[in-house]
């Protein structure tokens, strides 16, 4: 197997704000984020010679019209991506194998999600899932694994706390975050419960957003606005593993093997042999407090049944030694699903590029976006960093 | 002639007192409290909590047929037996019969086992009964009746004979309900008491003892149902009963569990019945059934099977009649849309309804649901499917207070449960409190009703936490 490594460029990024955004439809955020994406890479829809989306419902849009219709991209390819929360982030790394082979030269991978459009409490499940096996919440899919780890490792909810705290604290400086008001472990502990262990702060929100990527080659970057900051790819890992956990009495629960895989895979073809050293900074997927400690075990930032202490001992803070989710994660953005795997890929891009939005890390070289997906059954990882 | 080789019963662990509904709606209270089936059950799933209890140590496949009665049929049209017999995981080329319409149904389920092991039809029939009956809101039926399941299995061998049946047929007067009735009617109470219930019962017993050339003193117990202590006595002393025979119609306990009642009180009285006994067993409902008992030898205690008493003994109060409109689903709701496919519920059938998985024969591995590759080495179908343990441990849970897209104020746990035997089921709680679930937690499988999805029920099996003694 080969290597991506230094083969693609990121030379424009976009992202609309994310919330509750009801009077905005797909059509608009889209349009809002790749726009944005095509003015700063300087290039015009014309440019642009295929397209990838992300979308998880097909009540925000199916097929490669999700993204060829509202921007009238006619004549030209388009495909719909969808990978559980890796929907956008395989996006790009589908945009990624088209440039680098050759075949085309300037690509867009995007996602957008408006899950506001659905009413109701928390992700539609109509769609999707077995009428009589294995019926559980999002929330309630993750808190399985914070049960366990109570149990094994003896965490409890003010350690989950600490996570919400820290990105709340992040988020707020963002102003494109959903949510910018800092809270306290009170806060977390006293909300309601939502799916025990984990309470409505434990949880992200829903949220409507897009974001979007242009992606070419390095030497087609070179040429280009960002001919002087571009970033390149390092890595492009996608893992996929047991959707029914709760079905196989060998998951243990104490982490996650897609992420674990996928984490293996990406430090590999970026030929890290040291993550917790090497990785400056990190966007995970914080779609509940647990899935964000146990992303740092998974993803070797610590060691395992000690993410708890990872993050009360402050290493993942802004300014610690591996700062995690410094916009604010999904746990202030919210989590428009098609979209979370390129806003990431944006986060990471302007951190890099040193023109963050909001907190902004020091010096940072080498940036880590992941994404986990569905009953923890699909991971990606992808590793970002700037030309040596 | 056709014995009695085992029997079993089933009431829902909530019990509601009578003393709550009277003050719910400001009206006098008649003494004890009643069993409230859960809102996730129904005669069927009853019955096949009865018909387990019943089957416990027993080898399902053994058995030639099944009988269900009720006057609650989930279904008007689809047979409730075909769904029962799945679950208990019997065989399919089996006799499966309804019997309904009638509190008297059971007794003309037994009479019709019975005469299908004595003609060699069957070597053995499992018959099952249950009942979920509404009674009027704000009405002493409300108050009176209750639910509840039996069930006996008549074979070719076992402890006890049956013999001598007698039945009297189709009286105009009682307690009814049309089909598109929800609450139990009456007219004139003391008439249908009179020539409803007593005429016919009492000559139904004396017809047998006549028959049969024995005298009261002869009995060891008039197993007798009937709505209520006093119309019981009467029947008792035109038979020349007095009170001490007289098997306990469930009134303080349980209430009237309507088809179900004969089943659960043979069960109570063979449950205790010494060698030698006999017993009169008598049912009413549009005429009356009556039979004569013999036992031979007493029935010995069988692991895993609570009988009445081990089911009288697990209770837990609800709080208020509040709870009772909830589980009986009195008031309309808004229920959110749920799909479902009849061809899936079809198609996995064997894994949903008998709860079947599948052992690799590379690795031994027991993996549920039903893979075609192996989850664990990866060979591909190498698989042999097997039964399932219903008990098993906790291996993690959630309370989930988001369901449909609702919030849920009280949260439905969901738990990850490893089986004794191997293999892993995620399975809702119901009955326990969410409260009090932990991890390592031994539980067991109970067969429930999911959802309406696509407009059929669909029935699946649950867990709740292993009974203790109230």
């Amino acid at each position: 197997m080969g290597s991506i490594k230094d083969k693609t460029a990121i030379m424009g990024v976009g992202c609309t704000k994310f919330g509750e955004i009801w009077e905005k439809d797909a059509e608009d955020l889209l349009v809002e984020a790749v726009y944005e994406a095509l003015d700063d890479a300087g290039i015009t829809p014309d440019d642009i010679e295929a397209t990838w989306v992300g979308v998880l419902y097909n009540f925000t849009g199916v097929s490669g019209s999700a993204a060829a219709e509202p921007l009238k991209l006619f004549g030209k390819p388009a495909t719909r991506v969808e990978n559980f929360c890796a929907s956008g982030m395989d996006a790009f790394r589908n945009a990624c194998y088209a440039v680098a082979s050759g075949v085309y030269d300037v690509v867009l991978a995007c996602g957008v999600e408006k899950l506001m459009d659905t009413g109701g409490s928390g992700l539609p499940t109509g769609e999707m899932g077995h009428p009589i096996l294995g019926n559980v919440s999002a929330p309630g899919m993750f808190a399985l694994a914070a049960t366990r780890c109570f149990h094994e490792h003896g965490w409890t909810k003010e350690d989950l706390a600490h996570v919400a705290v820290k990105n709340h604290k992040n988020g707020a400086l963002h102003p494109k975050a959903h949510f910018r008001r800092p809270i306290t472990v009170e806060n977390v502990l006293n909300a309601p419960m939502i799916a025990w262990p984990l309470g409505r702060f434990d949880c992200c929100a829903m949220s409507d957003g897009a974001a979007a990527l242009v992606v070419t080659r390095p030497e087609i970057a070179k040429k280009s606005k960002h001919k002087d900051d571009y970033v390149l790819t390092k890595a492009n890992a996608l893992a996929v593993h047991t959707m029914q956990p709760m079905y196989r009495a060998s998951f243990d629960y104490l982490g996650f093997p897609a992420t674990q895989a996928a984490a293996r895979l990406a430090y590999e073809e970026a030929g890290i042999k040291n993550p917790a050293k090497e990785i400056s900074f990190a966007e995970v997927h914080d779609c509940f407090t647990i899935t964000e400690i146990l992303n740092y075990q998974d993803l070797q930032f610590c060691e395992p049944g000690q993410g708890a202490n990872f993050v009360r001992e402050g290493h993942v803070e802004v300014d610690g030694d591996l700062p995690v989710n410094p916009s604010g994660g999904l746990k202030c953005f919210g989590h428009p699903i098609g979209a979370t795997g390129c806003r990431m890929l944006y986060e990471v891009t302007k951190q890099l590029q040193g023109r963050a939005d909001g907190a902004q890390v020091k010096n940072p070289r080498l940036g880590l976006a992941h994404n986990l997906g569905g009953p923890a059954s699909v991971c990606s990882v992808t590793i970002l960093g700037l030309p040596e | 002639m056709a014995k009695i080789a085992s029997f079993g019963a089933y009431i829902p662990l909530f019990r509601l007192s009578r003393q709550e509904m009277g003050n719910a709606w400001g009206v006098p209270a008649v003494p004890g409290e009643r069993a409230v089936a859960n809102a996730d059950e129904d005669s069927l799933t009853m019955a096949v909590a009865a018909g387990l209890d019943c089957l416990a140590g027993i080898d399902p496949s053994s058995v030639d047929g099944l009988f269900f009665a009720t006057t609650t049929a989930p279904y008007s049209e689809k047979q409730s037996a075909g769904v029962i017999a799945a679950a208990l995981d019997m065989r399919r080329d089996i006799n499966t019969a309804d019997f309904g319409g009638s509190l008297r149904a059971a007794t003309t389920a037994l009479r019709a086992a019975a005469d299908a092991i004595d003609s060699g039809s069957a070597g053995s029939i499992l018959v099952v009964a249950a009942d979920c009956r509404l009674g009027e809101p704000e009405s002493m039926w409300e108050q009176l009746l209750g639910d509840g399941a039996g069930a006996v299995l008549i074979s070719k061998e076992g402890p006890a004979a049956m013999r001598g049946f007698h039945s009297v047929a189709g009286e105009q007067v009682g307690a009814w309900r049309r089909s598109e009735d929800r609450y139990v009617r009456s007219f004139e109470a003391k008439a249908e008491t009179q020539y409803g219930y007593v005429q016919s019962a009492a000559q139904a017993g004396k017809a047998v003892l006549e028959k049969e050339g024995m005298a009261p003193g002869d009995l060891a117990k008039g197993v007798i149902t009937a709505m209520d202590p006093r119309s019981l006595g009467t029947v008792a002393r035109s038979l020349g009963l007095d009170a001490g025979q007289l098997q306990d119609i469930l009134f303080l306990s349980v209430g009237n569990p309507g088809a179900a009642l004969a089943l659960m009180m043979l069960a109570g009285a063979l449950e205790q019945a010494k060698a030698g006994e006999k017993l009169l067993v008598i049912n009413h409902g549009d005429g009356a059934d009556a039979f004569l008992v013999e036992v031979a030898e007493a029935f010995a205690p069988a692991a895993g099977r609570k009988g009445l008493v081990g089911h009288l003994l697990q209770k837990r109060n609800l709080p208020n009649y509040t709870a009772y409109v909830h589980f009986r689903k009195l008031m309309e709701r808004e229920e959110p849309p749920l799909r479902s496919s009849a061809v899936t519920y079809w198609r996995d059938s064997r894994m949903e309804l008998n709860l079947h998985g599948a052992k690799c024969r590379k690795c031994g591995a027991v993996q549920y649901p039903i893979p075609r590759v192996c989850g664990e080495c990866g060979t591909r179908d190498e698989l042999d499917e097997v039964k399932l343990d219903k008990t098993g441990t906790v291996y993690t849970f959630t309370l989930d207070h988001l369901v449909g897209g609702q919030y849920l104020n009280v949260p439905v746990p969901r738990l990850v449960v490893d089986l004794e035997t191997g293999g892993r089921l995620f399975l809702e709680m119901t009955d326990g409190d969410p409260q009090e679930v932990k991890v390592g937690m031994p539980v067991e499988a109970t067969f429930r009703r999911l959802h309406e999805g696509s407009g059929f029920h669909n029935y699946y099996w649950k867990c709740r936490p292993l009974p203790t003694a109230a």
